[in-house]
């Protein structure tokens, strides 16, 4: 047999990304659509298939992609093309706005309206998240909402899940009911109950193994566990990444359980996530948590309109905003936008300014993942983590100028060169890259303080391929 | 803003090619493999046998058989989903393009990709309008041989007596089965007579380290772990202790974490260079351990991974539930890597190498076949 590497001489550097983005994708057939002035069921036929590509390369189930084509062409057609959108444009608003409504609308929090404790179960695949997602739930049940928590694992199989839970428990900071692996699930958390209502919790916290929907021993192990112990909310929790088999899993676990929602967990992945849309139309039932990061603070309230742009790649627009606002002086960003407005020059001071604000914002990485696609495709040639270097090395060179030179770059010949790049440890060369960069930057800021918004978009259009 | 994007673009170029280039797949002589692991099949078997008798009338084809038969009964939903959908499409009727998009969407649902599916689509309608195929059964040998011919150069078992001690190391998200997975490897490789030895490399996440020492005291194998700390720290004492002691293969546990997390991906990036300072030919094998589950971000976890930590090999997982695995056919498409092992059930034994055609003849089983 031949080596990978001879039948496949690029082993090692794989394949192009496929993660195109919809709009993109649509861009293409939109040519097709240019001039009609309201979508047709003949018209859209061809960019309702790329809508279609791109859900199953979000990993949307097929069956829930078939209903979602149909539900869209509906809605689509006869709609009337604003004239400041093309019909491409127009399509894939109607096709977030389906999406959005699926997923659900305003957040649902969680349900202890119950006579204390109020039992949550917890419940989903092996690796799905179920454990970090308890001392989630667990940690902002007693930070935000002043609650009294216990958490109890009846993970009798998988070695140590127990000391997992107790763990993280205790970094929750919420009570452990210490369980052990001779004993019975139901046994665990009934003795769990008791305990909690002797001890006046407010929420019981019942952690499970991992089980295969066509586990049927298990199936039937957890089903007696919920009527044993009669959750108020029994939390469905899937793994982000899940691909087309989600339908089948979300199905099975409907079937056994009476959920009442679901987790999202891993959503700080590049996955698109698609399988949330999945469970969604296949159980019914409300996505009320998001698991973010390692850290026991990641959970958050889920937004179905911005899963609906990421399931599209259209990026977290909404997140990034939010993120940005958090991030920028507002001061000082009014100062700036005076100054460019005065008509004065955006010199190296306003470059270093940009930069870290920038990296207050939680660095490009973190910006990168919310951009959409088709920038963070433009952008993504760097390789990870480099970027961070580079806005670092930037900021040195910049410091190892004096003032005057910050404030009239073109003083900048070859002696001060020389002996700004020796203070910053750097080569010539990376110093004229910066100052090539920033004079790139300080046209753009040139069009933007003459011409506006627009007319720099469209320069933006040009550096950017795929971009319309 | 976007002006530095591009040169920074460029400046990272020679970066990417440092790291890959260590990278270069250590391609094993399948030859030497085969017959190894067949003789390893029958002793892992025997082990069990005697604690459980009486299902196995212990006749000679009966333990040759067991690997297969495990293979199927694991795929055996797989197969309830895609052969026996594939089979019922099969049989009955004259080929049509409806045929054929049927076909698609099963790939489809199979996670095999957009890709993926296409091309193995398109050949088959190469194939059905140049052959003159007339009922749809034939196509169904076409469909398999395209897909084994997809899965085929994934087919390289790991040979493991390269080096001494040989080092794996594991790396993957959260939850795909890392830690699992280690306990059956060791488990296989003393079965084939090998002495392991475990590195609780996974100091982030709760109780990593005990389930890990547990899995060790089943096996009856030393796990090198350390209070807390930093992982690399723990690997290169692993690597050293297992020079020192004379061990076969070292199993390198990492901590789950997602490609998009870079300081996590960096972190990895340095355990590998560490276990490469304790021994300059190591680590011989990084394996990447893949859910079944995942769609198709696992392409993503392939190329990010590849690029932090030169991935060699890959492990698929859970492929005892209703998922496909078809995941496989856009990653040997997209970005090909050998796959060593896949996982099908919750058993010790139940970590196998991958064989491309019994994959993909478990898969194509008709229906009633299915049973076991």
């Amino acid at each position: 047999m031949l080596g990978i590497l001879e039948v496949y001489p690029n082993a090692s550097v794989c394949g192009p990304n496929m993660l195109d983005n919809l709009s993109q994708r649509l861009s293409r057939v939109v040519k097709t659509l240019r001039g009609h002035a309201r979508l047709t069921e003949d018209n859209i036929q061809e960019a309702l298939r790329e809508v279609r590509l791109a859900l199953l390369e979000a990993d949307v189930a097929l069956p829930v992609v078939k209903d979602f084509i149909a539900g869209v062409k509906e809605k689509a057609v006869g709609q009337e093309v604003i004239s400041s959108l093309t019909p491409g444009q127009a399509l894939v608003g109607v096709v977030h706005k389906e999406l959005t409504a699926l997923m659900g609308g305003a957040h649902q929090g969680l349900d202890l309206a119950a006579q204390p404790p109020a039992v949550i179960l917890m419940a989903g695949l092996q690796g799905a998240g179920k454990t970090t997602t308890t001392g989630k739930l667990g940690k902002l049940l007693r930070e935000r909402m002043k609650k009294k928590v216990l958490a109890v694992s009846t993970d009798v199989y998988r070695p140590a899940a127990i000391a997992q839970l107790q763990t993280v428990a205790g970094q929750a900071g919420i009570e452990f009911f210490p369980s052990d692996v001779a004993q019975k699930p139901l046994d665990i958390a009934k003795a769990a109950l008791d305990y909690a209502r002797r001890h006046y919790f407010d929420v019981l916290l019942v952690d499970t193994a991992g089980r295969l929907a066509i586990d049927e021993i298990m199936m039937a192990e957890i089903k007696d566990l919920h009527a044993g112990i009669k959750p108020i909310e029994t939390l469905f929790v899937v793994d982000a990444m899940l691909g087309q088999d989600a339908v089948n899993t979300a199905r099975a676990f409907n079937e056994a359980l009476p959920l009442t929602g679901v987790v999202l967990t891993k959503l700080d992945g590049d996955a698109r996530g698609g399988a949330a849309l999945s469970v969604r139309q296949v159980t019914g039932k409300p996505l009320k948590f998001a698991g973010v990061g390692e850290k026991l603070s990641g959970l958050e309230e889920f937004h179905p309109e911005r899963m609906a742009s990421r399931i599209l790649g259209m990026g977290d627009i909404l997140g990034l905003v939010e993120e940005a606002r958090r991030g920028v002086d507002e001061e000082k960003a009014k100062a700036f936008a005076q100054k460019l407005k005065s008509g004065k020059g955006f010199d190296l001071n306003d470059f270093k300014e940009q930069i870290g604000q920038m990296r207050k914002m939680g660095g490009m990485s973190a910006l990168m993942d919310k951009l959409p696609a088709q920038f963070a495709q433009a952008a993504g040639q760097l390789q990870g983590g480099m970027e961070e270097k580079t806005v670092g090395r930037i900021e040195g060179i910049i410091n190892s100028m004096t003032p005057a030179e910050r404030s009239k770059p073109e003083l900048l010949k070859a002696s001060r060169k020389r002996r700004i790049a020796a203070g910053a440890g750097v080569s010539v060369q990376e110093v004229n890259r910066l100052l090539n960069q920033f004079e790139q930057t300080q046209k753009m800021m040139k069009q933007f303080s003459k011409g506006g918004m627009q007319k720099m978009m469209r320069s933006m259009k040009g550096m950017l391929p795929g971009l319309r | 803003m976007f002006g530095f994007f591009k040169k920074s673009g460029k400046t990272s170029t020679p970066a990417d090619q440092q790291t890959d280039a260590p990278i270069e797949p250590v391609a094993p002589p399948p030859a030497e493999q085969a017959p190894i692991a067949e003789t390893a099949v029958p002793p892992a078997t025997l082990d069990a046998a005697p604690a459980a008798a009486p299902p196995a009338p212990a006749s000679q084809p009966a333990v040759k058989r067991s690997w297969a038969d495990r293979l199927k009964a694991g795929l055996a939903r797989t197969r309830n989903q895609l052969g026996g959908g594939l089979s019922s499409l099969f049989g009955r009727r004259k080929i049509d393009e409806d045929l054929l998009e049927e076909l698609e969407s099963t790939l489809l649902m199979a996670d095999c990709g957009i890709d993926a599916t296409q091309h193995l689509i398109d050949q088959l309608r190469t194939r059905w309008k140049k052959d003159r195929l007339e009922t749809a059964d034939q196509l169904q040998q076409t469909l398999a041989d395209g897909l084994v011919k997809m899965l085929a150069p994934l087919e390289q078992p790991l040979d493991v007596t390269t080096h001494k001690p040989f080092v794996i190391m594991l790396a993957g998200v959260n939850g795909s089965g890392k830690t699992t997975s280690i306990g059956k490897l060791a488990k296989w490789y003393q079965a084939q007579g090998k002495s392991v030895l475990l590195a609780a490399g996974d100091t982030f996440r709760a109780a990593a380290r005990e389930q890990l020492q547990t899995w060790g005291e089943r096996n009856g194998v030393a796990v090198i772990a350390q209070e807390s700390g930093d992982p690399a720290a723990v690997m290169f004492d692993a690597v050293n202790a297992a020079r020192a002691r004379g061990i076969d293969v070292v199993l390198a546990d990492t901590a789950g974490r997602l490609p998009t997390q870079l300081h996590l991906m960096e972190e990895i990036a340095k355990v590998r260079r560490v276990i490469n300072k304790a021994d300059p030919s190591a680590p011989h094998e990084v394996l990447l351990v893949l859910d079944s589950n995942i769609g198709q971000n696992a392409l993503m976890q392939v190329k990010a991974f590849d690029k932090a930590i030169g991935v060699t090999g890959l492990v698929l997982t859970k492929l005892d539930g209703t998922a496909k695995g078809g995941v496989v056919a856009a990653i040997s498409r997209q970005c090909p890597k050998p796959l060593r092992f896949i996982g099908v059930g919750e058993g010790i034994d139940d970590l196998q190498p991958f064989k491309a055609r019994e994959f993909v003849d478990a898969l194509f089983l008709p229906a009633t076949q299915n049973q076991r």
